[in-house]
């Protein structure tokens, strides 16, 4: 199978994630879109790391793991906080911060 | 089979850093297990203590500068330690307005409004994890305009910012405007470096390496494919567009300004300058140079609507951390041009300017954290008319501040500004130069509207009035006033030591 495919995999996902950050309402939701653009920039990072033969980019994907789960605990704890006083996760109620 | 090379640290290099972590660890252990009573006071003396450490340690291998570290993925540099320094220097004085602690929030998980949160305020149940936080932070700050290399250069930028997202969380009042302005932050952020990442990825496509010469080398062999290198470049610099506030991606700094902690926003909206300029600076000088016509074009167009939007909007705020929150979108296009010039003239000036702004900032913030009424910081400008009339000091202290925003001469502002127009212009960018001398005209047009609101208007009586600084505050407010002047009546020492000293080791 040819190995470009991978990157327009990866692009895709990439792009799926970004446009879900648009449009999507609920902070969780838009918070798991950011993730599948770092999964998908990992899966490119791989793809490049096997097309290029050398091993660079499997340690980035490493490093990004690690980051991304630091990102979950912060990201959670404010919109867990976020929604313990509105009960609501929605970014478009947060919107005291207009003017 | 290859032999693992255990790779070399060079631990008097990395000093400077490892000390800011390790102060950090150690704010994280007093918070866990020193009683309540000595929290407060033993964080503030260890955060100062381990900046001033770090300094010191700065200032101790000044001498081996260009050299690498920690296989290369650190370059110690002339530039990359005057960064340092900056940062160093400006999160000291912020961290003295962190000291305020009637700004934060008691218990940051107490719900808004409830009887917990009350308790928590009259039993002064205080946690004080502000600290390590701002020092985890200014580790990751004092690390990203070193990095040379991709997966550095992205811990890092997570290092600096989820602290942050955080900080701006902890406001004592109107708590739901601020954990508001930590969502738009997070969120934001976290979009702008997944974007960051999917430039590392490309970038890493195109070289087959992640360190910043293996790109330069890739760059002037033009190996690569060069779409890699394009999207590279794109994604990479809008995840340090973001951080700067340009344009396009500037949309968070007006609100996260406005409901972060005044403190926090003088930290944050100074020191992730230095930084983000520091790191951006870097990688274009020493990685994309010989790539210029890729994107210099974008960027010079960035920088116009930059400083054209930054300066014009700002007109319209009647909220002064608003105001400064625009005046900043303007400052980072001012910037730009330090970027785009790619000359050793555009590299001291940017220097020079974003040690300037940095602590003129940080003065200008702190004045905010005075003017108060019953319920918290008064924030509206139309109440800030006649300022002048009953706190002259705080009133003149601020204005000087505003001054040298608009780059009036014999403060800093004027020489950053004048500094960095001139490399514009060498590198032969006339459409810079004008624009950013015409946007800082229409910007001395607000600034000097507050000058003139707060000396020339009859003070209005609605309980608005100027707190007496605490000693922190005040040694934050005047430090940077002298600074902010000291530098724009005798800046030669300091220029002529950004010259000699500031280069990238390529």
């Amino acid at each position: 199978m040819n190995i470009d495919n991978y990157l327009y995999l990866s692009a895709l996902l990439f792009t799926i994630g970004a446009v879900g950050v648009v449009v999507r309402r609920n902070a969780i939701v838009v918070f798991m879109c950011v993730e599948l653009m770092l999964n998908a920039a990992n899966l490119t990072l791989v793809t490049f790391s096997r097309i290029n033969g050398t091993l660079d980019g499997q340690v980035v994907a490493f490093f990004t793991m690690v980051v991304a789960a630091c990102e979950v605990v912060v990201g959670l704890a404010i919109i867990v906080t976020i929604y313990r006083s509105r009960r609501s996760a929605s970014i478009d109620d947060a919107s005291l911060l207009k003017r | 089979m290859i032999d693992f090379v255990s790779p070399t640290l060079e631990y008097a290099l990395l000093a400077p850093m490892l000390i800011v972590l390790a102060g950090a660890l150690i704010g994280v252990l007093i918070e866990a297990f020193a009683p309540r009573s000595a929290r407060a006071s033993s964080q503030l003396f260890i955060t100062l203590a381990t900046l001033a450490i770090s300094l010191a340690s700065l200032i101790r291998v000044r001498n081996s500068a260009s050299t690498t570290a920690a296989m290369e993925s650190v370059t110690f540099d002339g530039a990359g330690m005057l960064l340092q320094a900056s940062i160093l220097v400006i999160s000291i004085i912020a961290v003295l307005l962190l000291a305020d602690q009637e700004n934060f929030t008691a218990l940051a998980s107490t719900l808004p409004g409830s009887d917990e949160e009350r308790t928590s305020l009259q039993k002064d149940l205080r946690v004080t994890e502000i600290y390590p936080l701002t020092l985890f932070a200014v580790a990751g700050m004092l690390l990203f305009p070193l990095a040379t290399d991709l997966i550095t250069l992205f811990v890092a930028l997570e290092m600096l910012s989820l602290p942050l997202y955080l900080l701006a969380g902890l406001s004592r009042r109107r708590r739901l405007m601020s954990q508001e302005a930590a969502l738009k932050y997070f969120l934001l952020g976290a979009f702008s470096s997944a974007f960051f990442l999917m430039g590392v990825a490309y970038l890493y496509g195109y070289s087959a390496s992640t360190t910043f010469a293996g790109i330069h080398a890739a760059v002037i062999g033009s190996t690569g494919n060069d779409i890699y290198l394009l999207l590279g470049i794109a994604f990479l610099s809008i995840g340090l567009l973001f951080k700067v506030g340009a344009v396009p991606f500037h949309a968070w700094s007006p609100d996260v300004y406005q409901g972060a902690p005044t403190a926090v926003t003088a930290f944050m909206a100074a020191a992730t300058k230095v930084a983000a300029f520091g790191a951006m600076l870097r990688i274009f000088y020493v990685s994309f140079a010989e790539a210029y016509w890729q994107w210099r074009p974008a960027l010079i167009a960035i920088a116009l609507i930059t400083m054209v939007f930054g300066s014009l909007v700002a007109i319209a705020q009647r909220d002064v951390k608003r105001m400064l929150a625009y005046s900043s979108i303007a400052h980072a296009g001012f910037l730009l041009s330090g970027v785009i010039a790619l000359n050793k003239t555009g590299l001291d000036a940017s220097i020079f300017y974003l040690f300037a702004y940095g602590v003129a900032t940080v003065g200008a913030f702190g004045v905010v954290t005075l003017v108060r009424d019953s319920a918290g910081e008064v924030t509206d400008l139309n109440r800030w008319s006649g300022l002048g009339k009953r706190s002259p000091w705080v009133a003149t202290a601020f204005a000087g501040f505003l001054l040298a925003f608009a780059g009036i001469p014999l403060t800093s502002g004027f020489i950053g500004k004048f500094s960095i127009f001139s490399a514009a212009y060498e590198s032969g960018s006339t459409a810079i130069l004008i624009t950013g001398v015409l946007s800082s005209a229409i910007a001395a047009f607000f600034y000097i509207r507050v000058i003139v609101l707060m000396f020339f208007k009859d003070p209005v009586e609605d309980g608005t009035s100027v707190v007496i600084p605490s000693i922190y505050t005040q040694i934050t407010i005047v430090v940077s006033a002298v600074v902010t002047f000291a530098l724009g009546i005798y800046p030669t020492p300091l220029i002529d030591f950004i010259q000699s000293t500031a280069s990238f080791l390529r």
